[in-house]
């Protein structure tokens, strides 16, 4: 919402100066958006008379002029190189100093081919202006009488522009005449009074008939619609004041009848329409549109119209769409001689649902879906008669109403208690009552029993704490003092899910291994969805932003892969990101799921980054992302040697380097492994890269557990290492004959670790492997005698022999 | 000497101390003098073997010789531990002199201190420590919300001009059905309207998460993050919002003072509603006032909605920028690299991992 001051100043008696007004409208909930005032920019040049203009002695295109640039003063000597510079002209003159937009320079005193300028004439482009013609400005002859006033003034262009972000909830203020009242309430001068608008009810009857046609379901679309006929207008276009109020607030004058009406619905927040009267066939309805109707509007373009939107229509058809836009067929032109002014009132849900199906932002669908008041209705047809018998001429005729106006009057129960008990501010009655008059409302009732009455043009406001909004915004927010909330408790105590605190151990644990958290869209191209087990069409957008962020993304994979090649086109080959974050299988609650996942690409891996002198380069592998996945696991406190390992990795996985780890058949807690060099093409990622998934909501909840540790089982009696190297089945898992060991004597033996795999040589040709672990024996309660450390040395054996087939090496 | 065998009193004792004594001196590392112990006073060792034969002697000459003999051992001995210590000294600087390391040459510098947090996620820590100090739990809700969560019972209706300004994000429709399609929540607000469904007052949570807008240009993203917070009880009113705004700014900005100014404005949810602009002068540029969010009181049919009667209960509820508010206090000039995962991006602006933020150590180090 644009408007100007001196348009505000026909509302509003106040002495105010723009920055006051400014800071207040902000203030009471009409944020301004800006403030453009021209006579900032513009307001040192002035309208100045070339009373002599000489040939330059030294340069043939420049003249020597002598310019009068206010009475009494004494011409100063200005040198031009305009063509259309002549004796006798009104022009616009800058003085040195003068910034000039157009060109972005200050004039500083110089000679031009020798001769001192002391000043400048401007063209339009100099003043950042548009208009016809080349050369400097020809200042019309009739303002001679304004010879050093300021140029702008003399355009009419001095006023500031305000630019106003309404709220939508404030219909009332699509109108100067609204925020003026609002300022007024809040301090900032007075509202002025309407004048009463007289001679517009002409004598004979308005010669074309108006009608509702509605079912009972519908009425409510168009409940009133009121016109007046004038009979032998003349259009053309309408005086300058008029011109310039809408050019200020950036609209195009079109012609008188059109520029009236647009007038009226800035000034007031009141939509008008004007029908050429001679355009019309037969009765102006408004009813519901029909299948296949359509109309030609006001922007050229044709609109299909279908059977939820309110049409005003004619013998021949749909005019225009209520509330939104008039049509070209019947508009108004300069060669309109008779006329129909529509003032009605128009549903705003309605006007809002047809206005986003047709894809039309109006001015009125602005205003109609906001609310306009009701009450306007016949004032408005009479401002708007009486605007265009002034401008254009004519006779009225009687006013024609259908319908009638609905009746929105309501008032609602209030206590002035109710003001402190929300805003914590004691404010005396007799300020809340003189905000609810200054505003409109009305006060009836005493005490605690009140009974306000809601203005009609508030179709805001329903409650008592609407109300106190009101008096608050407008006594000041800067009256609300800080009041420290009661503590609940002394010490604070925990206030994270067990969730959350997932969430922030796995963050904290991976960015301990060196990599790097980054944060990735929530959607995904969908190939790229289908690629980790998603793409379903129940977790598309329907209106993504672009195809690029189309799909809700199953894993947080594709996104980290994203980013380490993208990472890689800007020469960082060894990266290791992950993500903590939210994925979808599903459109539910319950579908949505939290993930860490994490990437590793090139070198980086958790020893170190890159080359160094101490070791290989090596580039991440496999057993990165399952130490990763296991760290993460084990930070949030179940034992890693509990997981079982798997190898059904889902298809975007490597089919022979990864694995899943799990708690029984269906608790999947995370998948690790290099990916699948399919996968990694359908993304555009060069291969290899490894990678982790962990979901963190599979882990087990968390056991309620004493805070003491249980006592430490620390044996005194040494502890005894022995090597087995076992020979096997090149496919028997490692794994498999830890298992065997670790189960061999489950007392005394405390750890099994593998310390060498080896599979070449003549191993290879056989399709064997050499697994060689080392068993930590702790005793009990005795030294272990030679013959107990042989006897389990032979268990060992025999169980792994057992399990996996495995011979112990020679 | 053989007849020294057959009566050692005859030895020359005297001469065989020089001698040793001069073996000592001779020996030139430790190998040789551990010889000249072994000769001396090994097993079969010259003085050993006097001693041996200390026995066979008669009483009267035993105790004189056996004196004597000990005096050569005694010598003998000190003479041996003082050679051995120089010699380990000797020994231990030629090793030393000989280990050398270019220690110049670089280190790795730990996986520790490669890792980084996202500056999203530190905020949103920093703003957990705050909020908990003042009661607030944390609530979540998923991103895919009911459009009746997302709007209508946050009191925007179908078609309210309000819900032009969300762009919202649909969700496809299945292909037969009526109902409303889903949507990817605008705002973290419909997480107000599960915790009151869910829990009786008072209530005092905060909502972080992740939203959706379908905008993207130079200051917008299509995703971006969100802190909402709600208090409901009996009593809370507005000067409490300010209390808990301005201590919130100040703990956030670790500042000792925090101008703040509440803009009237309009949200569906709320009734009244604020904006809230602090003054620049938190982060070192007094005089401008910057919007960080908007507030209000609890709209009476928003609780009406959740089954809490407006004439009892009463609240408020605020929103800011998650990623807003980390730009603003670490000074990121730029939304857009937040999700981008850029590694030079990241590394510059993210958080070491021991950067954990705690009131009692403060909240950035």
């Amino acid at each position: 919402m644009k408007f100007t001051l001196s348009w505000l100043k026909d509302h509003l008696k106040t002495k105010a100066t723009v920055d006051e007004i400014a800071t207040k409208l902000s203030a009471i909930g009409l944020e301004v958006e800006g403030v453009e005032d021209p006579g900032k920019a513009l307001g040192a040049f002035t309208v100045a008379r070339v009373v002599e203009a000489k040939q330059h002695p030294n340069a043939d295109r420049l003249r020597v002029t002598q310019v009068e640039i206010g009475k009494g003063q004494p011409p100063v000597e200005v040198v031009c190189g305009a063509p259309n510079c002549r004796e006798g002209m009104l022009a616009v003159f800058a003085p040195l100093g003068t910034f000039i937009p157009g060109s972005g320079i200050t004039l500083e005193k110089k000679p031009v081919r020798g001769i001192v300028s002391n000043g400048m004439l401007c063209s339009l482009s100099e003043l950042k202006l548009t208009g016809d013609g080349d050369g400097i400005i020809d200042v019309p002859v009739e303002h001679s009488d304004r010879i050093g006033q300021r140029y702008i003034d003399v355009l009419g262009l001095s006023d500031p522009v305000f630019e106003v972000k309404l709220t939508p909830n404030r219909p009332d203020c699509t109108g100067v005449r609204g925020i003026a009242r609002d300022l007024a309430a809040a301090g900032l001068g007075t509202l002025k009074h309407e004048p009463r608008i007289t001679g517009v009810e002409g004598a004979k009857d308005c010669p074309i008939e108006i009608k509702l046609a509605f079912d009972k379901d519908s009425a409510d679309a168009c409940p009133v619609f009121a016109g007046r006929y004038v009979k032998g207008v003349q259009n053309g276009p309408s005086p300058d004041w008029l011109q310039n109020r809408l050019k200020a607030i950036g609209l195009r004058p079109i012609n008188a009848l059109v520029d009236v009406t647009n007038y009226i619905s800035f000034d007031l927040g009141r939509p008008l329409h004007v029908y050429d009267a001679d355009k019309i066939k037969g009765a102006v309805v408004a009813r519901l549109g029909r299948a296949n109707e359509k109309f030609v509007g006001l922007d050229g373009k044709e609109h299909v119209i279908d059977e939820s939107m309110c049409v005003i229509a004619d013998q021949s058809g749909p005019l225009g769409l209520g509330g939104i836009m008039g049509g070209e067929a019947s508009g108004s032109t300069d060669s309109t001689t008779n006329v129909l002014i529509e003032s009605a009132w128009f549903d705003p849900l309605r006007t809002a649902s047809t206005g986003r199906k047709a894809g039309l932002v109006t001015d009125a669908r602005y205003r109609f879906e906001r609310g306009v008041d009701p009450q306007t209705v016949m004032p408005g047809l009479d401002l708007a008669t009486q605007m265009i018998l002034k401008l254009c001429g004519g006779t009225p005729s009687k006013s024609r109403v259908a319908g009638g106006v609905p009746d929105k009057a309501r008032s609602i129960g209030f206590d002035f208690a109710r003001v402190e008990k929300l805003t914590g501010v004691k404010l005396p009655e007799g300020e809340i009552k003189a905000i609810f008059e200054a505003l409109g409302f009305t006060i009836t009732g005493k005490g605690s029993k009140l009974s306000v009455g809601v203005p009609s043009w508030r179709p805001d406001i329903h409650g008592a704490a609407d109300l106190v909004e009101e008096v608050i915004r407008i006594a000041g927010l800067d009256r609300v003092t800080a009041t420290p909330l009661p503590r609940l408790h002394g010490v604070t105590g925990p206030v994270l899910t067990e969730r959350q605190k997932r969430t922030r151990r796995a963050r904290r644990t991976l960015a301990a291994r060196g990599m790097v958290e980054a944060v990735t869209w929530s959607f995904l191209p969908r190939h790229q969805a289908e690629a980790f087990g998603g793409g379903s069409e129940e977790l598309e957008l329907a209106n993504p932003i672009s195809t690029d962020l189309a799909s809700m993304r199953p894993s947080l994979l594709p996104g980290l892969l994203a980013a380490v090649e993208r990472n890689r086109n800007r020469g960082m080959a060894d990266v290791a990101l992950f993500e903590l974050g939210q994925a979808y299988r599903g459109d539910t609650e319950s579908d949505q799921f939290i993930a860490a996942a994490g990437v590793r690409a090139g070198t980086a891996r958790t020893t170190g980054i890159g080359r160094n002198w101490d070791g290989k380069a090596d580039l991440a592998n496999e057993f990165d992302a399952k130490a990763d996945a296991l760290a993460v696991i084990a930070a949030l406190g179940l034992d890693p040697a509990k997981a079982q390992i798997t190898r059904d990795c889902p298809a975007w996985f490597h089919p022979g380097r990864s694995g899943t780890l799990r708690l029984g058949p269906k608790a999947v807690l995370a998948l690790f492994g290099e990916l699948h060099p399919d996968a990694l093409k359908a993304l555009d990622v060069a291969a290899p890269v490894v990678a982790f998934e962990i979901f963190l909501e599979a882990l087990p909840p968390e056991k309620k557990k004493s805070r003491a540790r249980p006592q430490l089982a620390a044996a005194d009696l040494l502890p005894l290492k022995r090597d087995f190297a076992f020979v096997l089945d090149r496919k028997v898992a490692a794994g498999e004959v830890v298992k065997a060991a670790s189960g061999a004597d489950k007392a005394l033996i405390q750890s099994v670790s593998v310390f060498d795999v080896f599979d070449g040589g003549a191993l290879a040709a056989e399709g064997k492997k050499s697994v060689a672990i080392e068993v930590t024996l702790q005793p009990v309660s005795a030294t272990l005698t030679d013959k107990e450390i042989e006897a389990i040395s032979a268990k060992i054996v025999a169980d792994v022999k057992k399990a996996t087939g495995g011979e112990i090496r020679g | 000497m053989a007849d020294t065998a057959a009566d050692p009193s005859a030895i020359d004792l005297s001469a065989l101390e020089s001698e040793l004594l001069n073996d000592v001196a001779k020996a030139m590392d430790l190998g040789a003098l551990d010889a000249v112990r072994v000769s001396a006073l090994g097993k079969k060792g010259r003085i050993s073997e006097l001693m041996a034969k200390l026995g066979a002697m008669p009483a009267d000459q035993r105790k004189a010789f056996g004196q004597a003999v000990n005096n050569v051992k005694a010598a003998v001995s000190e003479a041996l531990d003082q050679k051995k210590a120089t010699l380990e000294v000797a020994a231990l600087a030629a090793r030393l002199a000989n280990e050398h390391s270019d220690i110049t040459l670089p280190v790795r510098v730990g996986p520790e201190a490669q890792g980084r947090i996202h500056p999203v996620s530190q905020v949103l820590d920093e703003c957990i420590e705050i909020f908990a100090d003042m009661g607030f739990k944390v609530a979540e809700g998923p991103d895919i919300e009911s459009d009746d969560y997302n709007f209508t019972k946050l009191n925007i209706p179908a078609e309210h001009p309000a819900r032009q300004e969300h762009d919202t994000f649909y969700l496809k429709t299945k292909p037969g059905s009526n109902a409303a399609p889903l949507v990817l929540r605008t705002h973290t607000s419909p997480v107000q309207i599960r915790t009151m469904l869910g829990q009786k007052p008072p209530i005092r949570i905060i909502a972080p998460g992740r939203v959706y807008r379908c905008d993207s240009d130079q200051t917008h993203t299509p995703m971006f993050h969100q802190i909402e917070g709600l208090v409901i009880d009996e009593t809370t009113h507005m000067g409490h919002l300010k209390w808990v705004l301005e201590e919130m700014c100040k703990a956030f900005f670790e500042v000792d003072t925090v101008t703040m100014r509440f803009r009237a404005s309009h949200f569906p949810f709320t009734e009244p509603s604020m904006e809230i602009d602090i003054d620049k002068g938190a982060l070192g540029k007094p005089g401008e006032w910057l919007e960080i969010g908007g507030c209000g009181m609890v709209h009476p049919n928003v609780l009406r909605n959740c089954g809490l009667d407006p004439e009892t209960y009463q609240g408020f509820a605020f929103g800011m920028g998650l990623d807003r508010m980390a730009m603003l206090k670490y000074g990121i000039p730029d939304l857009r690299p937040f999700f981008a995962g850029d590694l030079k991006w990241l590394r510059h602006y993210g958080f070491s991992i021991l950067d954990q933020p705690t009131l009692g150590g403060g909240l950035s180090s």
